[in-house]
Formats: structure tokens, sequence, C-alpha cells
């Protein structure tokens, strides 16, 4: 059983050598182990920058509040450390990282994130069964990290890690954007997978309730100028779906 | 970081001193090529009183080379003297140290692949100094018509050595040239690698320096019929108070051409100082020429300095594709964060970001065993860094 709470949390975009922008303002989500939450909110909300600055991204400063996982200060750990102790980021934008092949960069995380090296056989066939039921191509193992992969591309092989890495908890941040009726069915089932263990809290960012007829979510908050604005079961991603953002974007103006 | 220089001209006029000029000012005399002084253009990147006299020829030739050789069957290795006809026939040395080298080699090592012959095994030739004083060297490697090989030539051990190496890729032919420069951290080299490429043939370069305390290197393309195509790659690593000079002229004589000339390095440590300097010159009445040339450096620590200057020069109307770029940089932190928010330790994210940035350019080498053997070269090296 974990818990992952974000109290009070603010941060800042590091624009350029001076400027800066507050886009968190007092962020408060708790995420259990079994639960998924999704977050929704209009464009420039600061979805993505929860995300980041929770996984420790350099352009991003937390100024105040807490992140804390199972009463460990996640704050104060390094990015891997984070990694390790059970954090995991599904990225909007995955960053490619030209001539490290996948292989080798999935192995040196795996090793990283389960403490010990893991036997070359049996990693490889866990890998090409991973990469199976995303339906990836087995050559993608030779290409380097999301190297001119395309935007469906990038976005199963984060899932490809989140199943390989298991985390505790998993924040998925647009995952089905760019995704075809298809790809969105295969990355579903992906982080079905992942969630089926009952032991891994999700946190997932979306505009669209497409993914949460195959994702189902026990909560829906609504995200907007920085903060969480409204907390609901599924049923409000209904509403949302409706009524668009209008009311939570005039909200705050 | 000096800036491109990029002259665009419909003719070339007399009075000013192009890039080309150089290879038109080539000759065997020594005594046509002044003591540089340093503040020439193609010195001025060079510290010279670390060349060890080598451009002044003032110590006896009392350097000991070996050279060591081994090749398939299929390929002639013969060790000539000074009067084979056969050498000095490609090329004009364009400079003080080329010529002098050309002066004072006692051995060549000449390298004959037999027309349409495919070498069935990598041609190696491993020079390995053994003292300090000046050592001079040639070797010609010439791949007759329709033939493919590839040839590594490794530098090690402690020298001060300058030679020039003839490239000759006849007709159709297909020619590979592995140099690398793994030198003891005392060495001094400056090379020049003299190529002509003919009728539809294909060379390609990968030049690896890691070792020495100064190598300078120059690649000269030429091309003695349309439909040529060389590419030069280079790879250097460069380490505290380590001199890493590299200057490719390629010299697009004749029409439909191709070149590519992609250059990238690492510096890491007090006083690592890396020169990139690319030469390109599209020539009056070519057409089709298909030039691009790329110089990029990863500054991985302080106290570093890299001096990159490509230099194009287009005396045609008629080209088919033309450009240049230039990059100094340090270790992109979003690769790092990318890498770190997987689990993976600082210290190892950077590991495989360079090797990333080496492996790009050394994936292209076609030798599997080539390959693994730099990457592993560049480890031990990276090794010495972290
Ligand atoms: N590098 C940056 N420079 C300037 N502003 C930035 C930078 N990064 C983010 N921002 C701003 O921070 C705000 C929040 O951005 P964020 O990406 O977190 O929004 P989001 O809710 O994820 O939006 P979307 O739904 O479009 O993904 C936006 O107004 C954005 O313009
Ligand atoms: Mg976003």
């Amino acid at each position: 059983m974990t818990k992952f709470e974000i109290r009070g949390l603010r941060a800042d975009v590091l624009i350029g050598a001076e400027e800066r922008q507050e886009i968190l303002k007092g962020v408060d989500l708790t995420i259990n182990s079994g639960e998924t939450h999704a977050i929704m909110g209009p464009n420039g909300s600061g979805k993505s920058t929860l995300a980041y600055a929770i996984a420790g991204h350099p352009k991003y400063e937390i100024t105040d509040g807490e992140v804390l996982l199972d009463g460990e200060n996640v704050l104060e750990m390094g990015v891997d450390e984070r990694a390790r102790a059970g954090l995991f980021l599904a990225m909007q934008y995955p960053v490619e990282v030209p001539g490290v092949s996948m292989s080798n960069f999935l192995r040196s995380a795996v090793t990283a994130v389960r403490g010990e090296a893991p036997k070359l056989r049996a990693f490889s066939k866990e890998l090409q069964e991973a990469m199976k039921g995303l339906s990836i191509d087995p050559s993608f193992a030779a290409r380097g990290v999301n190297e001119g992969f395309s935007g469906g591309e990038k976005k199963r092989h984060e899932i490809l890690q989140l199943e390989l890495l298991k985390p505790k908890v998993a924040i998925l941040d647009e995952t089905d954007s760019g995704l075809d009726v298809d790809a969105l069915k295969v990355v579903s089932e992906g982080i079905n997978r992942a969630r089926a263990t009952g032991e891994i809290g999700v946190m997932l960012i979306t505009h669209y309730t497409r993914i949460l007829n195959y994702v189902k979510p026990d909560f829906v908050h609504v995200f907007a100028h920085g903060q969480v604005a409204e907390s609901g079961g599924p049923e409000l991603a209904e509403v949302l779906e409706a009524e668009g953002y209008e009311r939570f974007v005039k909200a705050g103006a | 970081m000096a800036s491109p220089n990029i002259e665009i001209k419909e003719h070339s006029h007399g009075g000013e001193l192009p890039v080309s000029k150089l290879d038109v000012h080539g000759s065997f005399d020594v005594a046509d090529f002044p003591v540089p002084n340093g503040r020439e253009e193609e010195w001025r990147f060079t510290p010279l009183r670390r060349l060890r006299g080598l451009h002044q020829h003032t110590e006896a030739t009392d350097g000991k080379i070996t050279v060591e050789t081994d090749a398939p069957a299929e390929v002639t290795v013969e060790t000539v003297g000074r009067d084979d006809a056969r050498l000095g026939t490609s090329f004009l040395p364009t400079d003080r140290v080329s010529a002098l080298a050309y002066a004072s080699f006692t051995e060549a090592t000449v390298v004959t692949v037999p027309k349409e012959t495919q070498a069935s095994a990598p041609v190696s030739i491993k020079v390995t100094g053994t003292g300090q004083g000046e050592s001079y060297g040639h070797i010609l490697v010439r791949a007759e018509r329709h033939s493919a090989a590839t040839v590594v030539l490794e530098y090690a051990g402690s020298a001060v050595h300058a030679d020039n190496v003839e490239f000759v890729v006849e007709d159709g032919a297909q020619l590979t040239v592995v140099s690398l420069q793994d030198w003891e951290r005392d060495a001094v080299q400056v090379s020049h690698h003299y190529t002509k490429v003919g009728r539809d043939a294909r060379f390609r370069s990968f030049v690896v320096t890691l070792g020495g305390d100064l190598v300078r290197l120059s690649p000269k393309v030429g091309y003695t019929a349309p439909g040529g195509d060389a590419e030069l790659y280079g790879l250097y690593f460069t380490g505290a108070g380590q001199h890493h000079e590299h200057r490719s002229l390629i010299d697009h004589n004749v029409s439909n051409t191709r070149s590519r000339v992609e250059y990238k390095g690492a510096l890491s440590g007090e006083e690592a100082h890396a020169v990139w300097i690319g030469d390109v010159i599209i020539g009056e009445g070519t057409e089709g020429t298909d030039s691009y040339e790329h110089n990029r450096n990863l500054v991985l620590t302080d106290g570093t300095r890299v001096d990159s200057v490509p230099n194009l020069e287009i005396f045609t109307g008629e080209v088919e594709g033309a450009g240049h770029a230039s990059a100094s940089g340090r270790l992109d932190d979003i690769h790092l964060f990318y890498l770190q928010s997987r689990g993976i330790p600082a210290d190892e994210a950077r590991k495989l970001v360079i090797r990333g940035f080496f492996a790009e350019l050394i994936n292209r080498i076609e030798v599997p065993e080539l390959r693994e053997r730099i990457m592993t070269e560049v480890e031990e090296k990276l090794a010495l860094h972290e």
C-alpha cells in the first residue's frame, strides 16, 4: 500500500537567466495505490508543469510545498533517486536521445530501478514480450531513444517503460494525445496491465474522456490556473465533456 | 568561437587569396614554404613551439618508427625506397611540414588493391614510435579500378612524426580508411591525407584522434572525374593540455561530385584545445556539386577551447547543394533528465549521452570489429575523464 501526497505545491517555470513565472499555485492531491486519478484541464493550466516539477525537471523550480511518497520527501531526492523510489512520468513530449540505443537504455534503466542487472537472456525475452504487447516492432530496440519516432511510437515506448519499471506511482501526461483509435486501445491495455496488480497509483492527465472509456478513473480532478479547482467521481468527466472548461477558465482569470 | 567564412563568387579574380591558393601553391621544394611564424592563416591555431621543430627541421632525423602491416593475400603490401616511381604522383605538398616529410622519409609503405578485387579483410598499417627524435613517413594506398577495401592506419607510441598518406581511389573503386591516432600522451604528429577520387568512386575516411600532445591532421580530397563521392568522418576526444587539429579540404574541381564532412569531438580538462577547419571549394565551371560539412563539439568541462571554422568558397552558380553547420555546447540537460527520470544515475546518464554522441558516427563504420575496437578506445579515454 503506497500513499502519494502532494501538499501546497508551488512551482515556477524558469524562462531565462532572470525570468521566471509562477505556474503552480498550491496543489493538493493524494493518490493511494490501486487508485486512478484523472486530471483534466484547459491548455496552459499547468498540468505538465505539475508532472515535470514532481519528476525534477531542470526547467522548473519548486518554491513551496511537499511531495511525499510513503512519507518520504521526494523533493529532496535527485531525479534518478525519485525514479528508483518508485515514481514514473510518461512525458507529453518524450525526449530524443541520439545515439543511445533503446535496448541499452532500457537495460540501464531496469538495472538501476531493480537494483541489479537482469540476466541478459531473461531480459531480452521480457523486453520482446512487452514490446509485442504494445505492438512495437522488434527493430525499435536497436534505434536511438525516441530518435525519429512518430508521436504515437513515442507514447507506446513510454508505456513500455511503465511496464518494465513497475513504479509505485505513475504520472501519465497526455499519453492519449496523438494516438489513433487502435493505438489508444493498445496503449490503454498496457496501462491496465500495469494497474492490474493493484499496487500502483496513477495520475492520468488528459483533455478528453476518450481514454477514460478504456482506463476507468476512480476520481476526476479539474486543474485550472495552477490548482485543483474541483474534484469528483467519474461522472465529473462526463460533465466536462459536455460543458467544456469555460467555467474554470473564466473563474480564475 | 570563430565565425564561418562563406564566400559566394561567380568568378575568381586575381589579387585575392582564396582557400584554393593552398592547392595551387603546392610544391615538393621545402624552400618554397617559409618557416611559419604563427600568424599565417593556416598556422594561426597551431602552437608552433609544441611542434618540437617539426616545421623547421632543425633537429636531426633521429626518431625511430616501426611500421607493421597485415593484409589479406589478395592485397599487395610493399616497403619501398624513396626512388619508387609510384610515390608522389597524386599530390603536391601544401605546406612546409608536408614538403619536409616528403623530402625526408627513407622508406615508404605501398598498398595496392588490384583491380576488380574485393579485399576479404581490412588491411592494417601500424606505425609505432619508440623515441622522441623527428621521424618522417610516407604511405601510398592505391585502390585500382572497381576494387574495394578497408585500410586501418594506426599510430601509437611516442614520436615527433610527420608523414604524407596518398589515397588513390581509381574509377569505380571503394576505399574506406580508418586512421586511429592513439599516441602516447607526449607524441607530436603532423599528417596530410591526400586523396584523389576517380569516376564513380567512393572514398570514406574515419579519423579518430585520441592521443598525443599535439596532432594536426589535414585530409584533402580532390576528384579526377565526375561521379566521385567522399565522406570524411572525424572523432576526437581532447583531454587536458592536448591540441587536436583537423583541417579538411574538399576540392570539388569537377562536376557531379559529392562530399560529406562530419567531425565530432568532446573536450575535457584545462587547456584542451580542438581545432576544426573545414574548407570546401566548388570550382569554376562545375555543376551538380552536392556538399555538406558539419562540426559538433561537446564541451564537458570549463577551461577548454574550441575553434571551429567552416570555409565555403563557391565559384559557380550551378550547385546542387552546399551547406555547413558548426555547434559547440554542453551536454544537453534535457537528455540527462530523461535518462535520470528512468532511474539511471547521473554519471551513468552522462556516459550514455557522450557515448551516444560518438556512436552516431562510429555506427557508420561497416566493419563490426572496427566499430567495437574504436568504441572501446573511446570508452577508455572517457573513463580517464570521469
Ligand atoms: N519554458 C517556458 N517558458 C515560458 N512559459 C512556459 C514555459 N514552460 C511552460 N510555460 C507556461 O507555463 C504554463 C503552463 O504550461 P503547462 O505545459 O504546464 O500547461 P498544460 O496544462 O500542460 O497545457 P497543455 O494542456 O497544453 O499540455 C503555460 O502558460 C506555458 O506557456
Ligand atoms: Mg501539458
